[in-house]
């Protein structure tokens, strides 16, 4: 429904019948009009209820929206289109100046306020800004015919990544706007594998779908920044045979604002923000970069966290934060982005010391790609929190936890080398001490529920460093 | 009004969606003969089977209930196993 073309100039009343303010000065608005004062009076709900002659029926908000009305009543004097003056709610001397009748309303109180807009109540505001075209989407409309289902449209089109999206609605991509100050045509960068410019509107189009609320849009665009880095090496990790897909860590403030998991289950499902931050990326990929299964992505398993995978850190811990290992402070709210396989448990239920403890950790983590293999991929290790109290009660810091494992991790070189028919064979050159993971290819963070004397060792992409992937971390921004 | 959707995607491809590709040649593959039920339909698959015999293209062929439906679920799931190309033969 398209707005009336023009108002006349004069005095512009907006009011509605369900806001006592409104109906007490209706008879000034009569008392205007018989005084052949040029007066249009619209009326959000019921038009009948002004016992005004010249009533528009704004019941479609037109001119409600246009006018930027958030309290009825508000009057507002046009010459010649121009606003020139405004009252709002009932303030006596206000409308006697802006009407030039000194005793216009002398019978009614000097004041009463107003009451809400129809135009700015909650899901309204929303859909006008969509209908009268305060926002431009410059995405292709795909209209969803009458009998046909929006979300079966969603699996038809090849949009989802199997499970049910959000129907990505004009409305609901422009409240999905609204959580970001930076404007839609913004392009964040060239999306692999096509290579097409990804723009805060496609982002936000396929945060919906993902199931995003307007508050998480900042990670999600400061994650799609960070996978956009060449360094992350998106569009080989995409395309892998491997297993691994983009896991975001989220640390800082911003996690605790918009209801992030750290505790029990942080691996898995059940938060909404995040299970629909990784799944927004991850739709991306597919959706505007056309990344999809048994096509570029030619991954010979794939992995349940490539649906999406994305969690926050426990920032309560005597650790530096993984945060302020890439260089934020704490104030800082940021993201920082790996490849990662799905995770694998490590059990250490009788150390009470870290040295034990490192023993255990270090034991799992040989096996990751291969247990004969050194470096080969980079991995995260999810300290829990029962694990992570046996080295803060000995006082051992993240920095010095890294490197007992590290030193763990050291190998006699004959004794590596990718597994054959024949056993270990030795990589070329790979002989004294051979390091199962390159310089900061470790990385510890701390996380997870309260109770079980367990780590999570979460591998990624064996393609690393220059001739692959490495972790890269952005600022979340507004 | 109709609900409108804004495409997530990277719009390389066209708006409305694409039939599968043809392939380039029936050699080896089974074609599928599905009669809607519609009078007469029969007879004109009756004449393409022959003629895709006589060229040594294997055929199977199928019926739906009616013409006024979808075709069942288990039909199509059976169709989609057989065969690779499919004529339906629409007919009065």
């Amino acid at each position: 429904m398209s707005a009336p073309e023009t108002l006349p100039d004069g005095l512009v009343a907006v009011v509605k019948k369900d806001c006592p303010t409104c109906v007490l000065v209706d008879p000034v608005l009569v008392a205007l009009e018989r005084a052949g004062v040029a007066l249009t009076v619209c009326v959000q709900d019921d038009p009948a209820f002004s016992q005004v002659h010249k009533v528009v029926d704004d019941t479609a908000l037109a001119w409600s929206f246009h006018l930027g009305v958030e309290t009825v009543p508000t009057l507002i004097r046009l010459v010649d289109g121009q606003e020139t003056g405004r009252a709002v709610g009932w303030e006596k001397q206000e409308w006697q100046a802006l009407s030039g009748m000194p005793a216009l309303g002398n019978d009614l109180p000097d004041y009463r306020p107003g009451c809400g807009s129809r135009s700015v109540e909650p899901g309204i505001a929303e859909q006008l800004a969509v209908r009268y075209g305060a926002v431009k989407m410059a995405a292709r409309r795909v209209e969803v015919p009458p009998l046909e289902d929006p979300e079966e449209l969603c699996f038809d089109r090849g949009w989802s990544d199997g499970l049910p999206v959000v129907p990505p609605t004009e409305t609901r991509v422009y409240r999905m706007l609204q959580g970001t100050s930076r404007t839609p045509d913004e392009v964040l960068g060239l999306m692999p594998p096509n290579l097409v410019p990804c723009t805060v509107e496609k982002v936000a189009i396929n945060a919906v779908m993902a199931g995003c609320k307007p508050e998480y849009m900042p990670v999600v665009l400061a994650a799609v920044e960070a996978a956009l880095d060449p360094a992350f090496c998106l569009h080989g990790l995409l395309a892998t045979t491997w297993f691994s897909g983009p896991m975001i860590i989220v640390s800082g403030p911003v996690r605790q604002r918009i209801g992030m998991n750290w505790r029990g289950n942080v691996l898995g499902q059940g938060n909404r923000a995040n299970a629909t931050i990784g799944r927004a990326l991850q739709l991306l990929v597919r959706n505007v970069g056309g990344g999809r299964p048994q096509e570029a992505d030619m991954s010979t398993f794939g992995t349940p966290a490539k649906f999406g995978f994305c969690f926050a850190e426990d920032e309560s811990t005597p650790w530096k934060t993984l945060g302020e290992s890439r260089g934020f402070t704490r104030a800082q709210s940021s993201v920082t982005l790996f490849s990662a396989d799905g995770p694998l448990g490590c059990v250490d239920q009788k150390s009470r010391a870290p040295e034990g403890l490192i023993r255990s950790l270090a034991g799992s983590l040989r096996a990751v790609a291969h247990v004969d293999l050194a470096n080969a991929s980079d991995a995260v290790v999810v300290i829990g929190p029962e694990h992570g109290r046996v080295f803060d009660t000995a006082g051992w810091s993240k920095e010095r936890t890294t490197e007992a494992l590290h030193e763990a991790l050291l190998f006699q070189g004959e004794d590596l080398g990718m597994g054959t028919d024949k056993g270990a064979t030795p990589a070329a050159g790979a002989t004294g001490r051979v390091a199962k993971f390159r310089e900061g290819g470790l990385v510890l963070v701390r996380a997870g529920g309260d109770a079980g004397l367990f780590s999570a060792i979460i591998p990624g992409w064996l393609m690393k460093g220059s001739l692959g992937t490495d972790p890269v971390s952005r600022e979340v921004r507004s | 009004m109709s609900t409108v959707l804004l495409d997530p995607t990277g719009e390389l491809s066209p708006a409305q969606r694409q039939p599968l590709s043809k392939p380039a040649s029936l050699a080896g593959l089974t074609v599928g003969l599905l009669d809607i039920s519609k009078a007469r339909g029969d007879v004109f698959l009756d004449r393409l089977e022959i003629l895709f015999q006589s060229r040594g293209v294997k055929t199977l062929r199928f019926k739906k209930p009616t013409f006024t439906k979808p075709a069942p679920i288990p039909l199509i799931q059976e169709i989609a196993g057989k065969v690779d190309v499919v004529v339906e033969a629409l007919a009065d």
